[in-house]
């Protein structure tokens, strides 16, 4: 038994010979929030308050696909989207479409406090911010040049994917994923328990680069991106579409409950027979204090600390990080 | 193994006073939905399909809560939402926020066929259904008199509800209506317009498929998305089962509820009668709520803890059933 927190910045195709200039500010990142987080736990703060200053700070550094930073529509546009998760009460809130908030996971939080909702989506969302006076900006500032720049390749990709495509297809292309960009799924989350067992998840992104208008991903999305319950705490990340089919949250914490699995075997079991190879990255804790951050895609920008003194920072899996 | 199986449901939570014609109603229509959907499945149909062709028809209709009928926002206007889910590949497609496509479960099966998406959702899914031809209405059609009036008497129980925290029955004895000590989601019975639709099916081949649609919650936020759009909550399919909810969709978004009972079929071998009595028992906490569900076995099974829920249901054998009380 003890506190513990992890927290992740996206799973996905990340290249290992992803060149140190952007190496190094991201794993600075994930150091520093982890750290914020430790912090908080240890001047006892709620693991709800904990999961959701976490994100907060992983939404307003650039390097990671939420907050300022997110990736674009196919309009170019940014459309935000967030969910937390109490595991004591089961009491959730979320936020899709949402284009001038600071903190989405802030307005998701305040959807579970002040609503009768748990959902709220596009205006509606936004009127409600408004209402609860949020921090609010101008779309422009979440915009990147880097994310400009990554639109634009998306659609140049997305282009020659189309022309190649055969006519006649019986299932739709699948949600276009770039392999020669880093972050291109990156989402942000952490999960976390406190010393009591108490435990929470929060998950946040800007959806997928060249995304069309109104799409919704698995990240706010109940069961999917993000849950939480008495036994476990989760957030995962990767491809929305396989993330939603399998239900990866809910079905982390089914394990346990159902099954018995322990929340090691729980997440692997996810990773390796829920999800297809290359689409999932999972952080999650136990009441009892356990972390594990399985995924399957190259890599997963994450980091992990407990309270009897075990830390990790790493992005590709710990046998190839340590060549 | 089995043979084919079809369920339907029109809502969970009934105002008990509910007048006998309007019972009577509901009743013809789902028997016409079962009908639809059996002579579908005769023809071979697959049950991806024939949950769309059901729940098109219920859409259509204006006595539930979709589509044509649908409950009103504190605006008095109509956002549906529609999901689908496909049990063999766990294909699956969701939209919110509608507000002139006549048939929001088709937009959804559009999603899922023909967007490299699983979800979308209000100008985005508008426009979506625009590039795609489905048949578009102006929301007017939606808005039926009868919900006119509804709405009048959320927005009256509402501020009561919401201002002074005094239970409904102490203060409202001018609101005719307002009658029911019945309450889900905060409002009586009588107005909260409960009347999701939904319909589950397995094909003689053993593929399941489940749909659902909804205006949602009378007097809601605008924005406000429920359990009917999302995959593991008010809808879910795979090659095991397939399940639609209804009832109160924060309850079951919390009970991640349609997908709990394919997890407990699938991780503690349960059948599909007992995974289905298991969530309604165990998984609902406070909320009230109801489901249908069939198996690829050709089982068809039912369950809520709500006052009634309106439902349909038959299997390849001859079995078929229409109620709206509780069997015992």
């Amino acid at each position: 038994m003890g506190w513990a927190i992890a927290l992740h910045g996206g799973a996905g195709d990340i290249p290992l010979s992803l060149p140190p200039e952007r190496r190094e500010p991201r794993e600075a990142a994930l150091r520093y929030c982890l750290q914020i987080g430790v912090s908080a736990l240890k001047a006892n703060r709620s693991p709800l308050d904990v999961v959701e200053l976490v994100v907060c700070e992983l939404e307003n550094n650039p390097h990671f696909n939420a907050g300022r930073g997110s990736v674009l529509t196919n309009e170019g546009t940014v459309e935000m989207e967030a969910c937390i998760m109490d595991g004591n009460t089961k009491n959730c809130g979320a936020v899709s479409g949402v284009s001038t908030v600071v903190n989405a996971i802030s307005l998701a939080r305040l959807v579970m406090e002040k609503t009768p909702h748990i959902y709220l989506a596009f205006d509606g969302a936004e009127a409600f911010a408004r209402e609860q006076g949020v921090k609010m900006v101008d779309e422009n500032h979440f915009i990147t040049p880097e994310n400009i720049e990554r639109l634009k390749q998306a659609k140049e990709a997305n282009r020659v994917q189309i022309d190649y495509t055969q006519p006649i297809q019986k299932d739709p292309p699948d949600e276009t994923v770039l392999a020669n960009g880093d972050s291109q799924l990156g989402t942000v989350g952490c999960v976390a328990v406190d010393s009591e067992g108490n435990l929470a998840a929060a998950t946040s992104t800007g959806g997928l680069v060249n995304k069309m208008v109104g799409r919704i991903g698995d990240t706010p999305i109940i069961g999917s991106g993000t849950y939480a319950n008495n036994l476990c705490a989760v957030s995962a990340t990767g491809k929305g579409e396989a993330i939603i089919r399998a239900t990866a949250a809910r079905d982390v914490a089914a394990l346990m409950e159902y099954k018995g699995l322990s929340l090691e075997e729980a997440a692997a079991y996810v990773v390796e027979k829920c999800v297809p190879k290359g689409n999932v990255g999972i952080i999650a804790v136990s009441a009892s204090g356990e972390v594990t951050m399985p995924f399957n895609t190259t890599g997963m920008f994450r980091a992990c600390a407990t309270e009897d003194g075990f830390s990790e920072v790493g992005i590709w899996p710990l046998s190839v990080q340590n060549l | 193994m089995g043979g084919w199986a079809i369920a339907v449901h029109g809502g969970a939570g009934v105002d008990p006073n509910l007048p006998t014609q309007r019972q009577e109603e509901a009743k013809q229509l789902l028997t016409r939905c079962l009908n639809l959907g059996i002579s579908a499945l005769r023809s071979s149909l697959p049950a991806i399909d024939v949950v769309e062709l059901v729940v098109r028809e219920l859409e259509t209709d204006p006595l539930f809560n979709s589509g044509r009928g649908s409950a009103l926002t504190e605006n008095g206007t109509v956002e549906m939402e529609a999901s689908i889910m496909d049990g063999p590949k766990k294909r699956c497609g969701a939209v919110s926020g509608i507000t002139t496509v006549k048939n929001p479960i088709s937009l959804a099966r559009l999603v899922m066929d023909k967007s490299p998406h699983s979800y979308l959702a209000f100008s985005g899914a508008e426009a979506f259904a625009k590039k795609q031809g489905v048949e578009l209405v102006d929301n007017e059609y939606f808005v039926t008199e009868d919900n006119k009036g509804m709405l009048k008497l959320a927005k009256e129980a509402n501020s009561i509800v919401f201002d002074y925290r005094i239970p409904i029955l102490e203060t409202c004895s001018g609101a005719g209506a307002i009658d029911s000590p019945l309450q889900m989601n905060g409002l009586p019975i009588s107005v909260y317009a409960p009347e999701t639709v939904g319909c589950v099916v397995v094909d003689s081949e053993g593929r399941c498929a489940a749909a659902t649609s909804t205006g949602g919650l009378m007097n809601k936020m605008m924005g406000r998305i429920g359990d009917s759009p999302l995959i593991g909550a008010g809808t879910y399919a795979c090659d095991l089962c397939g399940v639609s909810c209804t009832g109160e969709g924060e309850a079951i978004i919390r009970a991640t509820l349609a997908r709990e009972v394919a997890a407990v079929m699938e991780y503690k071998g349960l059948n599909l009668q007992d995974a289905v009595d298991f969530v309604v028992k165990e998984k609902l906490d406070e909320g009230q709520a109801g489901l249908i569900a069939v198996s690829k076995n050709g089982e068809v099974a039912c369950g809520f803890n709500s006052n009634g829920m309106f439902r349909g249901m038959a299997t390849e054998d001859g079995y078929m059933e229409v109620g709206i009380w509780d069997q015992n």
